[in-house]
């Protein structure tokens, strides 16, 4: 019985944090973008707009809910649904730090360790087609239909090079469980380089990394291969008939991918939640000086006359951030949350790149698009993925 | 059995009877559907059907074998999906209807 | 626990499988089938062939079926118009023959098969085994699947290019 409680109280919290992630994750979107493109972004619900995410939830709860009467009801009723459970399920075999022990009970940090994790993250993502598929046939509406198509064909297309990006760091660790694979890159070579998949010998798995990224942003619909969704020819593509809750589940669907697949790139290629150099040279103080320097940073600006606004709200946050800063520093805390924090600030700089890239790139034309993965992509992939096993097999064991 | 066999350990028959009903399902489903694409997803069923007497076998036996089998099995269904749905997708073309009944044209 | 699983999975299974050949529209099929082979993948597990379960998800659900969806959402393929007219023989002797051949599969199952139970956790064919019986024992068929895959491909294309005229 022990088991299912730990089991529970491991998922409300995981689910708890994830829910927020994805509210504040859009938030932090625009504010990026914005600022990518000279403007402040959202500023008006709350200090800096941090309430923002709050109000879109209250307007997407209270606008109307309607099916449209030209829809197959069930399935159309049933994609937001799938869309959403599928991302939201594959963040439970990610490892987000050691075993840790609280009030003497030992646990990881990971909801469940599967034989075959990595295969579990596939097959998940492969299925989750259906959600966009169906969407777009459902709502019998031919931009929605010519979105769901695109988006199917091109799902299926960059997951082979997604699925061979994955198998090479694979010939490395020699095992397809989440957690095996973090354990398989702890350590530093020449006491110093982490042994993390982008940096271990035999073959660095630097380009198998830059082809996950690509593949990464097909799969989740990003710029620049947002082309289901491309808004000047496909109105809204798949989701265009959907409007309030079942709106959201699509943008949480999204997000939720986004957020899963980054954490399975820090997971497979960055080590997971290992640091990036060892304890003996202070990696535990690392989490405590940042947040420290951010409440100094903050409270600086509070301090500048020009922003008479921030006077109350600046400190405010200044006190967050050293009282974070203080929790990380506690011996007895430590423990749990410099992993937590080099897992989380890993994914946090891929989520960044995802948004960076998004303020950046222009949208692919649908034949380059297909042109890119098919002629480029999966031969090098596959170029690659045969380099790696001959050098497992020539350096190795 | 009773309620006792509810919550045991599941006879190896049972999984052989599963994959009984499946494969009769696939054949009713080529027999009476008249749509192409129906019919091929009837074969399907009836390799799927395969497959878990495959994998129940191997599990039996307490040998890999089985698995092995279905994984080949996977691979040309894989290739029998490809070329089949290119051979609707041309039949279509040809004819614009999916009914297997009206692509008739040997018939004398 | 391992028979209510399943059971319960066994009954997906059937009924997606009813489903599919009950059904008129060929995309509720296909999503049907996706259904059984869902629960297959789940079963398999049961079965403790873990590799097997994800390839029948990876493979299957995830590139087959979606294959058959993306077929059928570019032919726009509606609802079959001939409803199927079954003959009176068919009408009246259908079910009652239905049933003598599950009842004889039945006999034949129960009593032909070897009498073992299966324990779920007693035995895994990992995915480790599964690979190293694939590229020692069974390395030359797996090496013609792959010329197999490339015939297929080859004859897709063919099939499906545009004609040049």
């Amino acid at each position: 019985m022990n088991f299912f409680i730990i089991s529970l109280i491991k998922a409300g919290i995981v689910a708890a944090v994830l829910m927020t992630t994805l509210a504040y994750l859009q938030w932090v979107e625009r504010k990026v973008i914005a600022h990518i493109q000279l403007r402040i972004g959202p500023y008006r619900v709350g200090p800096h707009g941090l309430l923002q995410p709050l109000a879109d939830v209250v307007k997407l709860l209270t606008k109307e809910d309607l099916v449209p009467s030209h829809v197959n009801k069930f399935f159309y009723l049933a994609a937001p649904i799938i869309s959403v459970a599928l991302a939201l399920t594959s963040i439970s075999v990610i490892p987000f730090g050691p075993e840790i022990e609280v009030f003497g009970v030992r646990t990881y940090l990971q909801l469940t360790d599967l034989n075959i994790g990595v295969l579990v993250l596939l097959a998940i993502s492969g299925v989750s087609v259906y959600g966009v598929a169906l969407a777009g046939w459902s709502s019998n509406n031919k931009y929605a239909l010519l979105g769901a198509l695109r988006a199917s064909a091109q799902m299926i297309s960059y997951e082979l090079p997604l699925a061979l990006a994955v198998a090479s760091p694979l010939l490395l660790f020699n095992t397809l469980s989440l957690r095996e694979i973090v354990d398989a890159q702890a350590g530093y070579s020449f006491g110093f380089i982490a042994r993390w998949a982008i940096f271990q010998g035999p073959l660095p798995q630097i380009i198998s990394f830059i082809i996950f990224l690509i593949a990464a942003f097909a799969e989740t619909n990003r710029i620049p291969f947002d082309l289901p969704e491309a808004e000047n020819e496909l109105v809204a593509g798949f989701h265009t008939e959907y409007s309030s809750m079942k709106f959201a589940a699509f943008f949480m669907a999204e997000y939720a991918n986004m957020v899963t697949i980054c954490a399975l790139a820090t997971t497979l290629f960055l080590g997971g939640w290992h640091p990036p150099f060892p304890v003996e040279f202070g990696s535990n103080y690392i989490p405590s000086a940042l947040f420290a320097l951010c409440g100094a940073v903050a409270l600086y600006h509070a301090l500048h006359p020009a922003r008479p606004k921030d006077r109350f709200t600046l400190p405010v946050f200044a006190v967050v951030f050293f009282a974070i800063a203080l929790a990380i520093a506690v011996p007895a805390l430590n423990p749990i949350l410099a992993p937590l924090f080099w897992f989380a600030a890993k994914t946090g700089f891929l989520l960044f790149l995802f948004i960076w890239v998004r303020g950046t790139l222009p949208r692919f034309r649908y034949d380059q698009l297909m042109r890119f993965t098919w002629a480029f992509l999966f031969p090098v992939s596959i170029v690659h993925l045969f380099a790696t096993a001959l050098a497992v097999a020539l350096f190795t064991r | 059995m009773g309620l006792n066999g509810l919550i045991g350990p599941v006879p190896l028959s049972w999984y052989l009877m599963l994959s009984a009903i499946l494969f009769t399902l696939g054949v009713a489903g080529f027999l009476l559907r008249k749509n192409l694409i129906t019919v091929f997803m009837s074969i399907e069923l009836m390799l799927n059907a395969v497959n878990l007497t495959f994998v129940a076998f191997s599990r039996h036996y307490k040998q890999v074998d089985g698995q092995i089998f279905t994984f080949f099995v996977m691979v040309v269904a894989a290739a029998e999906a490809a070329v089949g749905l290119a051979i609707i997708l041309t039949v279509f073309k040809n004819r614009s209807t999916l009914l297997v009944d009206d692509v008739d044209s040997l018939r004398l | 626990m391992d028979a209510i699983l399943f059971l319960i999975f066994a009954a997906i299974a059937v009924a997606c499988a009813i489903n599919l050949v009950v059904q008129k529209h060929p995309i509720t099929s296909a999503l049907s089938l996706v259904g059984v082979m869902g629960a297959l993948a789940v079963i398999y597990l049961l079965l403790g062939a873990e590799f097997i379960a994800a390839a029948q998800l990876i493979v299957y659900a995830g590139a087959i079926m979606v294959l058959f969806v993306f077929v059928i959402m570019l032919l726009n393929a509606g609802e079959e118009k001939k409803p199927a007219r079954p003959s009176w023989f068919a009408k009246i002797l259908g079910v009652p023959l239905v049933i003598a051949v599950l009842g004889l599969l039945n006999f034949f199952v129960q009593h032909g098969s070897p009498d073992s139970t299966i324990t779920f956790g007693e035995y895994t064919g990992t995915a480790k085994d599964v690979g190293r019986a694939l590229f020692t024992t069974y390395l030359l068929p797996f090496e013609i699947t792959s010329v197999l895959i490339l015939v297929a491909i080859l004859g897709a294309v063919v099939l499906a290019r545009k004609e040049m005229d």
